[in-house]
Order: structure tokens, then sequence, then C-alpha cells
């Protein structure tokens, strides 16, 4: 008896004696359970989410007719785009357990997604919500992008079509644009951090002049770096102008939201970014013009300007001749009362000897002289009959008076 | 930036020449200046092949550009 009972003892649990710890018993269903269920997917309703402060999430999966209870572990919580709200119809990747400190079956949740993206649209809600917040959305931080870049930075991957897409629009457009690149990840897990350091790289570099990130197209899955936070909050403190181009046109990313300008492609940023050389060309066409009319428009205001000086000098001369000659005919008037010809008018006459010359002393006659006497108007020929020395009774040459002494 | 930097300064001498209470020197030497700046926004614009070009960081911080593809 004593050996049989001893073992009947040794199968736990088959007896009262042989009772299992509770502790045993929840460990054993574990490995059990873990054993038959690989990690699955599975379908439900969310309820009663919880978000613990130790960083778990705690939640009920549901349908009509049972319930499971779920944990999303605080390290697995990365690979959830946000928490999920209750209502929300998920599917949840995971591994079945027995959780024995409360005895109960739960649902380890890694992967999450919800009916119709409603995970990653909440998560992009929640993530513009902040940096809206953060005033990191706000127009006015709109920057303008350079009209004239003689640079542009692009921040994509080195083999993807973005970088191509944005060389031919360069090419055609304007070569004399250089492009840079600085490579980085644009998906996978690594991406959001290779976006970040790409970012700070041309912000330390600080020679482009505009900077494109982005990627050509992909599934929506593909352009998750682009939204995340992080990348935007880079972006966003970029000291340089940016243009945002994630290559799809329905959905607008976080980094399109925070970007300078948004373009729905790589090659819409290009065109965005670099003029067309021919515009640039008919620009300077334009200025050359107007520099030119204008610079004469200076010369003709200074030739006008000389113009009229010189007119202002050649009226002022002319008064001043103008003057002279009414001075000059006044003088002339007063000549003209001394002349001898004035005096003739007043009923003198002058006598001429043979040669026309005026007898100016009798000492130059002798009586039987011919002579000319000039009267006002005309001339009488006359022949000297005597001569006396001696004062005329009135002597209007003064200077035959003087003469004789 | 040299062509919008160009392009600017030589808005800003046309806004100058505009106005008319300028000496013919002073407007003759801003033409002469805006003539030399039409000559350098012209050579920047003088290459044919967009050049494609990667940034590469040392170590020790300092960016080089090189060449992408021959």
């Amino acid at each position: 008896m004593p050996e049989s009972y001893f073992v009947q003892d040794a199968v736990p649990g088959a007896t009262p004696a042989a009772a299992v710890s509770i502790v045993a018993l929840t460990r054993t269903a574990q490995a059990v359970v873990e054993g038959a269920f690989a990690p699955l997917w599975i379908r439900g309703e969310v309820s009663d989410f919880k978000a613990h402060r130790n960083g778990h999430w705690y939640f009920c999966l549901r349908d009509d007719e049972a319930q499971l209870r779920c944990v999303v572990w605080s390290r697995d919580r990365r690979q959830i785009p946000a928490p999920p709200d209750d209502g929300m119809q998920v599917v949840a990747f995971g591994q079945l357990t027995v959780y024995a400190g409360r005895g109960e079956m739960q649902f380890g949740v890694t992967r999450m997604e919800a009916e119709g993206d409603g995970l990653w649209r909440k998560a992009l809600e929640l993530t513009r919500a902040r940096l809206a917040a953060d005033g990191l959305l706000d127009a006015d931080r709109k920057r303008p992008i350079p009209r004239y870049p003689r640079r542009i930075a692009v921040i994509t991957s080195r083999d993807g079509a973005a970088l191509h897409d944005i060389h031919a629009v360069v090419q055609r457009r304007c070569p004399s644009v250089e492009i840079v690149l600085v490579p980085a990840a644009v998906q996978g897990d690594s991406a959001p951090e290779s976006l970040c350091y790409a970012i700070d790289q041309v912000a330390r570099w600080g020679a482009a002049d505009v900077v494109i990130i982005g990627r050509g197209g992909g599934a929506r899955e593909d352009l998750r770096a682009f939204n995340d936070e992080r990348v935007a909050r880079a972006l966003a403190a970029c000291p340089i102008p940016t243009i945002s181009a994630v290559g799809h046109e329905i959905d607008v990313s976080i980094c399109d939201l925070v970007a300078d300008l948004r373009a729905p492609t790589p090659s819409a940023a290009a065109e965005a970014a670099v003029p067309v050389q021919a515009e640039l060309r008919e620009r300077m066409r334009i200025v050359a013009t107007m520099l030119t009319e204008l610079a004469g428009e200076h010369v003709m205001r200074a030739r006008r300007l000389a113009e009229d000086t010189v007119h202002r000098i050649d009226d002022a001369a002319v008064r001043r001749i103008d003057r002279r000659r009414l001075t000059l005919e006044a003088t002339a008037g007063k000549l003209h009362a001394l002349s001898p010809l004035a005096t003739l008018d007043r009923g003198y006459a002058i006598a001429r000897d043979s040669t026309g010359r005026t007898i100016r002393s009798i000492e130059s006659v002798r009586a039987g002289d011919a002579v000319d006497i000039v009267f006002r108007d005309g001339t009488a020929s006359a022949e000297i009959t005597g001569v006396a020395r001696g004062e005329p009774s009135s002597a209007p040459e003064l200077s035959s008076a003087s003469h004789e002494q | 930036m040299s062509f919008e930097k160009s392009m600017a300064r030589l808005e800003e001498i046309a806004a100058r020449l505009e106005s008319e209470d300028l000496e013919l020197d002073a407007a003759l030497a801003l033409f002469e200046e805006g003539i030399t700046e039409l000559r350098s926004a012209s050579a920047s614009l003088a290459q044919a092949e967009a050049r494609l070009k990667q940034l590469r960081e040392a170590a020790d911080g300092v960016f080089r550009v090189d060449d992408l593809r021959a």
C-alpha cells in the first residue's frame, strides 16, 4: 500500500495528497498553450483599452461570443503606429499564452493593423496634433524657395528613381544648377534615423540653397519614414528652405506638412526648385535693356541741362551786347554833335585848298589861290582876293587859335 | 547663390537709376556696375551639363563634395 500510494502519489494532482500548486499548473498550461499555438493573426474588436503608466497597453479583443485579454508590452509598441481606440476592428499578430499572475489566457500582441488604415490615420493625426501644438505647421513658418538656386541638396536613396528624375529635370531646365545627393535610407526601420542624419548634415554643411527630401512612389507602408515625427522635427529645424517630394499624390505625409513647399513627386520638386534657364536669360535681357534705357535717360537729362545752361549764357551775353549797343548809340549821337558835318548844319562852312585839305590857317593861302568852300548842302569854288592876318570876330576852331601861338 | 545675388543687385541698380535726382557720374557708375553684374550672372549660367555630386562627411566633420558619376 505504501508503495502503490507512492506510485499514485507520483502523478501530480491524481490525489489530494498529490495536489499541484497553482503556479505549477499555470506554468504547465502556459507551456502547453504556447506549444500548441504558433504566433498568429487574430481578428476582433477592441474594448477596454488602457495604456498603463508602466508603458504597457492592455485591452480586450472580442467578437459576439468570446473575448480574449491582450497585452502590448512597451518594448513592442514601436511596431504599432498608434494605440487603438475602443470599438476599432483590428487584426493583431502575437502569441497566445497564459498569464500566471491572473490565471488568465492572454494574447501578447506584437503587431496590429486596423481596418481601413485606422491606426495609421490615427498615428498621423496624433503626430500632426503634436507638431501643430508646437507651431511647426503654421503657414507663416513657410519660407520662400529661392528663385535662382545655385546648388540643391537632395536627400534620398542613392539607387532610387527620385535622384534620376530630379537630375533629368535639372538637366532640361537649368543645367547650371548643381545637384548634391545626401544619401539616406528611405524605407525600413533605419530610415527615420537615416533621414534625420542626412537633414542634419545638410544643415551643418550649409552650402545648399534649397533641399529636396523624398523618394519615388511607393506603397503607403513604404512612406512611413516620412510620417515619422523625428524626421518632421528635423526638417522643421533645417535652416535651408525645404521641399518635400514623397511620391504619393493621394496621401499627404507629415514631412509634406512641415516642409516649406510640398511637391507631389521628385520631378515636380525639381521643377519647383529650378528655374528655366531660357527664362533667366530673357529676364537678364530685359534688365540689360532697362539699364541701358535708364542710363540713356540720365545722359539725355544731363545734355538738356547743359543746353539750357548754354542758352542762359547766350541770353545773358545778348542782353549785355544790347546794353552796349545802346551805350554806343548814345555815344555816337554825342560824336555826331561834335563832327564837322554837324558844324556845317549849324551854318558854318569849311574852306579847302586845291588838294582838298582843310585850310586851317591864313598862312596856308595867298591871294589868287583857288579854294572850295564846303557848305552843308554843296560846294562853291572861289578865289582868294585878299589875305589879312589877325583875330576873327569869332573863332569856332580853337585849334587854329592855339596853332598861332 | 551668385545668380540670385546678381539679379537682386541689378534690381537695386535699376531702382536707383529710376530716381531722377542722381548725378550723371553716379548714374554712369551704376550702369557700369550693372553691366558687370549681368556678365557675371550670364557666366553663372554657362554650365551645359547638370552636375551630380554626393556629399561626404569625414570623421572630423569636414564636408566634401564628390562627383557621383563620371
